[in-house]
């Protein structure tokens, strides 16, 4: 039969058009984006002005910028009238904006280390791919980095780390019989080491000795970071317990709690950095002279730990109860319970949460300059601004700190969202 | 398991307090509180001991001294004559008055960048995404700092406005941008101002009456009355009819050049201006996230149920979108309220004289009173942050979803 060659269905496909140039391409997207209708279209010949304007006025400014000057009057002839920027107080100033201007300049080496193991001790935390042997490193790291920065003799860390060490073997051996007897057994051994370790210490105050560098002397960005790593370090364990006591049925560990948080949510950081800096030390026993560097640390942990405590409290009620009923049906005591069931899907839940807390508490780090501490800001507006060497170069440096807190606040939160998607896709 | 067995276990023994699980956690909250207690005691034996050899005591008498410092921004009269007392509410007022101010600018500021940043048109969006993530990413103290700057730089000196050829000139002749403040018209009150002020109130008042008249008849009758115009014609007409019968007994004090400044009318400072500014561009970074967040939260299904059902667009997003939308983002909104008010107290860095410029600042230095004015201090945050707080809870259970 011939039916097959008058066919009136083709027998075979044309090959796609391309579509008309007007719907393909670039010209599609331009238009579907910035041309889609009469106000888009103004909207976008608005935004283009305004760039436009901002890189008429900025571009000079950065071309011409002086990279390399002793003095802003110097800086202001080699510009010869010109519009441009005086970047040389970053090369002049650069040490004491990182380091603050007391750092001994020979030890600058100390904090360029422990930053750089910063990274290398929190790598095994953040990334959870890596080999999980690192984490021994970040258990020493802390030690390690107060022993670089602060200086003096090894001993003082070595012997800090081995009463730690102490105070974990002996709960670990406990642990089976009871949680909290085994807690007790550890502070209680812990502090015997460190009461010997004390003595020994200071026979041998020499060994592997660094130059001592006291608290009164750090400052610049060093400070920022110090204080911001140190507060989030510590106050995530006491968020975490302050959310545990305010979600627990003990109605007197309830209602301090509650008013713990309540009170330090409650007023500003700034009227708590005044109590570090007037007030803490009247609760200290007379003759006691703390570090003020201390007591910013200790009321910064305490406002990072409240508002730490109200996102865990968040994922905490975030999970169904059936997983506490679950927990209790089985037969493990509350500790167990918490340690194996509730928390790690609680605190899943609130990673970013606790991220954006810690990121803000780096950012409120700048609020020592407040009670004239020299932290990155603190320097810039006391001692290099009012030198007659730089007067007037707010933009140079402002713009700077701004840049350094944008690059690291901004990474710290990609990397949350980039957590966020690992944890969700693990659970599904 | 015969009578007796369990009448001893149920008989008290000594090691239940801490194995059974009715008594335990008495003997914890017993523990806690005792220790909570020792605590208290410990710090306030140190307290104690540490005022009496610094010859201290805690007393609130120097409320009631002269000050003897100024205060260029303020609210109500206050010289350096005023008590310590007086210093601080003007303090307080300044406090409020930027937290005011902060919040309907980063609400109006947040709202934009929100709902732009939705927008399809892809060069508004990415813009309003740079504009988010750089303000969120760098502390505001430094934005304070930088804003307080941009204003002392750009802004015009009072005496750029002199001469036959001003470098600048006033915005109508009534308002002036200059480097050290905004100058603004000043209303000035005369006899009868009162009664066109009760005037306008009642007409509010009607507006509202009569909004809630029309919505009653509509569900009761089924009887659509005009309401925009009538509002309109509500809002406006009595109060202009008191006004001109009166004879305008409210007028404007403008602010007029002399010499090398301004004189009259309305003088915002250049802190508060940068301190406004700041906070509020800061903020509204915060809360345009959580308008996108809100907007985004509520299901496309809403929006095309609602036009199946036949409604019109602008009934869509009032009565299906936004009261979602505004679940969503109403408690994270107040919450950048309140951290407004705390940031204001950011205020001792451009020098303006907020509560803590005041009692914390310059009266603590004067006084040397640093317990009694850093509690008097938090005390003052405190009741705002517990109020608005108290506040919010009430509305959250307002909204909360009706669940069944």
């Amino acid at each position: 039969m011939s039916g097959d060659n008058n066919s009136f269905v083709r027998t075979e496909m044309i090959s796609e058009r391309i579509p008309p140039a007007a719907d393909r391409g670039l010209v599609k997207w331009v238009r579907e984006n910035l041309f889609s209708s009469a106000f888009n279209t103004i909207m976008t010949f608005v935004s283009l002005w305004f760039i436009y304007s901002l890189v008429v006025a900025a571009a000079p400014w950065f071309l011409n910028g002086i990279w390399d000057a002793e003095t802003v009057r110097e800086c202001y002839d080699l510009l010869d009238g010109k519009s441009g920027a005086c970047f040389a107080v970053l090369n002049e100033r650069f040490p004491q904006l990182i380091y603050g201007f007391k750092y001994p300049s020979s030890e600058y080496w100390r904090p360029n280390l422990a930053s750089v193991l910063l990274l290398v001790a929190l790598a095994p935390i953040l990334f959870r791919k890596l080999p999980r042997r690192l984490l021994a490193f970040s258990a020493v790291y802390p030690f390690l980095a107060f022993w670089l920065i602060w200086g003096g003799s090894i001993l003082t860390s070595v012997s800090a780390f081995l009463g730690c060490v102490i105070a974990i073997g002996c709960y670990s051996r406990f642990s089976s019989r009871s949680f909290a007897i085994a807690v007790l057994i550890g502070l209680i051994a812990a502090n015997v080491w460190w009461i010997i370790g004390g003595y020994i210490v200071d026979l041998n105050d020499s060994v592997l000795a660094l130059k001592d560098v006291p608290s009164r002397d750090l400052g610049g960005f060093m400070l920022n970071l110090l204080l911001g790593t140190i507060a989030v370090c510590l106050s995530i364990p006491l968020g975490i317990a302050l959310a545990l006591g305010r979600q627990s049925d003990m109605p007197i560990i309830k209602w301090i709690c509650v008013f713990f948080i309540e009170f330090i949510r409650g007023v500003p950081l700034i009227t708590l950095l005044f109590v570090a800096n007037v007030i803490l030390a009247f609760f200290f026993p007379p003759g006691t002279s703390l570090d003020l560097i201390l007591r910013v640390l200790i009321m910064m942990t305490f406002f990072n730990a409240a508002y730490i405590a109200e996102v865990v409290r968040g994922g905490l009620a975030a999970l169904s109860k059936g997983q506490y009923e679950a927990a209790d049906s089985i037969g493990l005591d509350y500790t167990q319970s918490m340690r194996f069931i509730i928390l790690p899907q609680a605190l899943k839940i609130s990673i970013p949460g606790i991220v954006n807390v810690s990121v803000g508490m780096l950012k409120d780090t700048t609020l020592v300059s407040i009670i004239s501490m020299f932290d990155l800001v603190g320097m810039i507006r006391g001692p290099i601004l009012s030198s007659t060497d730089w007067n007037g170069v707010y933009w140079e440096l402002f713009g700077a700190a701004a840049a350094i807190f944008f690059v690291i606040c901004f990474s710290v939160s990609k990397y949350s969202q980039w957590l966020e998607r690992q944890l969700e896709t693990d659970r599904r | 398991m015969n009578t007796s067995e369990l009448a001893r276990r149920d008989k008290f023994q000594f090691s239940m307090l801490l194995n059974d699980k009715r008594y335990r956690s008495y003997t914890f909250q017993f523990f806690a509180l005792f220790i909570l207690i020792c605590a208290m005691a410990y710090l306030g034996k140190n307290l104690l001991e540490n005022l009496a050899a610094a010859g201290l005591n805690i007393s609130y008498s120097f409320l009631g001294e002269p000050s003897g410092y100024d205060i260029n921004q303020r609210l109500i009269e206050y010289n350096s004559q005023s008590t310590h007392l007086r210093a601080s509410i003007v303090g307080v007022l300044n406090t409020l008055l930027v937290a005011f101010l902060g919040c309907i600018a980063a609400t109006f500021f947040g709202v934009t960048a929100g709902i732009l940043r939705l927008s399809n048109n892809w060069i508004v969006a990415k813009l309003m995404m740079i504009y988010v993530e750089i303000f969120r990413n760098v502390p505001v103290l430094i934005w304070i700092l930088i804003i307080h700057s941009v204003f002392l730089a750009f802004l015009p000196q009072p005496k750029a406005f002199r001469g036959e050829n001003p470098e600048a000139t006033m915005l109508w002749d009534a308002f002036a941008f200059t480097g050290r403040g905004f100058y603004i018209p000043k209303p000035v009150f005369n006899d009868g101002s009162l009664l066109v002020i009760i005037t306008f109130i009642l007409s509010i008042v009607g507006v509202f009456a009569f909004r809630y008249y029309a919505r009653q008849k509509l569900y009761s009758e089924g009887k659509l009355l005009e309401t925009r115009w009538t509002s309109v014609a509500i809002f406006f007409i009595p109060t202009i009819l008191i006004y001109f019968a009166l004879g305008n007994p409210i007028t404007l004090e403008y602010p007029e050049l002399k010499g090398f400044n301004f004189k009259g009318g309305i003088h915002a400072r250049g802190s508060l201006i940068s301190l406004w500014f700041a906070l509020s561009i800061y903020t509204g970074a915060f809360i345009a996230e959580v308008v996108r967040a809100g907007i985004q939260s509520v299901d496309k299904g809403q929006s095309e149920a609602a036009g199946a059902l036949g409604m019109r667009p602008n009934f869509i997003m009032n009565l299906v979108i936004l009261p979602q939308a505004l679940r969503v983002i109403v408690p994270p909104l107040i919450s950048f309220y309140l951290n407004i008010t705390k940031n204001s107290s950011l205020a001792l860095a451009v020098g303006y004289m907020d509560i803590t410029g005041t009692l914390g600042g310059i009266t603590l230095n004067q006084t040397g009173r640093a317990i009694e004015a850093v509690l008097l201090l938090m005390l003052f945050y405190l009741v705002i942050s517990l109020s608005i707080s108290a506040i919010m809870n009430v509305y959250n259970r307002s909204i909360m979803l009706k669940e069944r």
